[in-house]
């Protein structure tokens, strides 16, 4: 089979690839940072004696994490509307569904990091007379955090390719600019293929950086 | 009151320091601790042997409330909690207690993110809000008792057994504990360690300070304790003085016990 690629008409629109990578970095940075604290919260409240009290907050994680997010971004695009009564701009639909999804993961991060603590730790803490915020705060999350910033950087990576998903409800990030241009040049083939080249620039130095963290973290 | 006039005496007169009565633990259904009795006198060291799973790493950690006691009665000084009526501790009420009475853990749990010296300044910063200048020229003295000067910057993952575990004492010892709580702190160490940590601990005891020690170094107990318990399934079952309970056991159970001891 014989194709003659031409990238040539792929960058005739460079306001438009910049306005994409402007949104899906906007959404991005959103999501993953609201999505944090979601997650900080909720990842606490896990971790609660109170377990009947906090059931809500881990029906709403696991249901999160063990659903497609292409679903639930539609869903809050579609349904929620419905559900609510109350017209949601699509920007704001959109985003919610990646914002508790981020969520959802973070909060299994810091449970998970909080609990990998060794128990002998929170033992000589609460010898040395201190309060559960103490603990916390002095001896626990410093811990913690060194183990929880290589997955949280993970996540986030993904959290940033994820935002791609976000084009099915026409909200104009790199992902909708790309199939926009598509439809306008009939050139799939060398669009999609720089648009992956664009999501890589994007995330390769991210990646880096966890490497970087993760090392760190042997020594 | 003339309540209070009388405590005053008897405090004068020489009362126990500490002075645990009855007291028990359960989980679920099967007692672990079942009621014990002992009362430890201002400067004493208290040694407490027994076999695995006798109960006397359980009794130890409910004396800081590291478990709670199901029933029984702890006053340590002037501080009375009774486990049979009354509210439960708050936490704050706990962490209070707990601030006066030190513990030294079998498995040192130094904390790994700070130096011996931040391990040591740690209690004091935190929970006594003593001044950082203040408390790292205190932790230093701390650090020169226990011999471990030249290591005060040292992360714990690079000190030896015996030199975490002396930190560990040192961490105990910098919250001015009224009491001081062993719980096997040699178990864990290679044994030509074990020397560098039962020094100081004999240095404590010639200092004064009251402590109760969960051992397996009956050489030692005999050296330097004032008075020794016999647990076994949960309960003290034979204590005196050194000399008495380890030369001239009265019971089967112990005699029995340290004659697997000298076979060892």
């Amino acid at each position: 089979m014989i194709y003659t690629w031409d990238f040539s008409l792929v960058f005739t629109r460079p306001d438009e690839w910049l306005r994409g990578a402007v949104v899906t970095l906007i959404y991005a940075a959103a999501t993953i940072g609201i999505g944090l604290l979601l997650g900080l919260v909720c990842g606490m409240a896990m971790l609660s004696r109170h377990r009947m009290l906090m059931s809500p907050i881990h029906a709403y994680v696991q249901f999160f994490r063990s659903t497609p997010l292409l679903i639930q971004i539609v869903w809050f695009y579609y349904a929620l509307p419905v559900v609510i009564g109350v017209n949601l701009p699509a920007w704001l639909a959109a985003g919610l569904g990646l914002t508790l999804y981020m969520g959802a993961f973070s909060a299994e991060i810091f449970r998970g990091g909080i609990v990998s603590i060794d128990k002998g730790q929170w033992q000589a803490a609460r010898a040395l007379g201190m309060l559960p915020s103490q603990m916390m705060r002095r001896i626990i999350l410093p811990q913690a955090a060194r183990r929880m910033l290589p997955p949280f950087v993970n996540q986030s990576i993904l959290q940033l390719k994820n935002t791609s998903l976000l084009s099915v409800v026409a909200v104009p990030d790199l992902m909708y600019t790309g199939s926009v241009i598509v439809s306008e040049t009939f050139r799939p083939l060398e669009v999609y293929t720089s648009l992956a080249f664009v999501y890589f620039i994007i995330i390769f130095p991210l990646q880096r950086l966890a490497k970087v963290l993760e090392r760190r973290e042997d020594a | 009151m003339p309540e209070e006039v009388t405590t005053a005496k008897l405090d004068a007169a020489g009362e126990p320091l500490v002075d645990i009565r009855d007291l028990r633990k359960s989980y679920g259904g099967i007692e672990a601790v079942k009621g014990v009795s002992l009362t430890v006198m201002r400067g004493d060291a208290q040694f407490i042997i027994g076999p695995s799973g006798c109960g006397k790493s359980t009794f130890l950690r409910c004396l800081n409330l590291l478990e709670e006691p199901s029933g029984g009665s702890l006053r340590i000084g002037s501080t009375t909690i009774d486990f049979e009526k009354g509210r439960p501790l708050s936490m704050r009420e706990q962490a209070r207690f707990r601030s006066d009475v030190g513990m030294v853990f079998q498995q040192f749990h130094l904390f790994p993110h700070m130096t011996a010296l931040q391990n040591v300044m740690e209690g004091p910063v935190t929970v006594r809000r003593m001044p950082r200048k203040e408390a790292a020229e205190w932790a230093a003295g701390l650090l020169a008792k226990v011999g471990l000067s030249d290591k005060r910057d040292m992360m714990p993952r690079q000190l030896s057994g015996g030199q975490a575990q002396r930190v560990a004492i040192a961490r105990a010892l910098a919250m001015s504990p009224s009491v001081l709580l062993l719980d096997e702190v040699t178990s864990a160490l290679d044994p030509e360690l074990v020397g560098e940590v039962l020094g100081v601990v004999r240095q404590l005891t010639e200092e004064g300070m009251t402590m109760i020690v969960v051992t397996h170094e009956m050489a030692f107990a005999h050296e330097v304790a004032h008075s020794v318990a016999f647990m076994d399934e949960g309960r003290i079952v034979e204590s005196g003085p050194p000399s008495a309970v380890l030369d001239h056991p009265k019971s089967s159970r112990l005699q029995a016990f340290l004659r697997r001891f000298r076979q060892k």
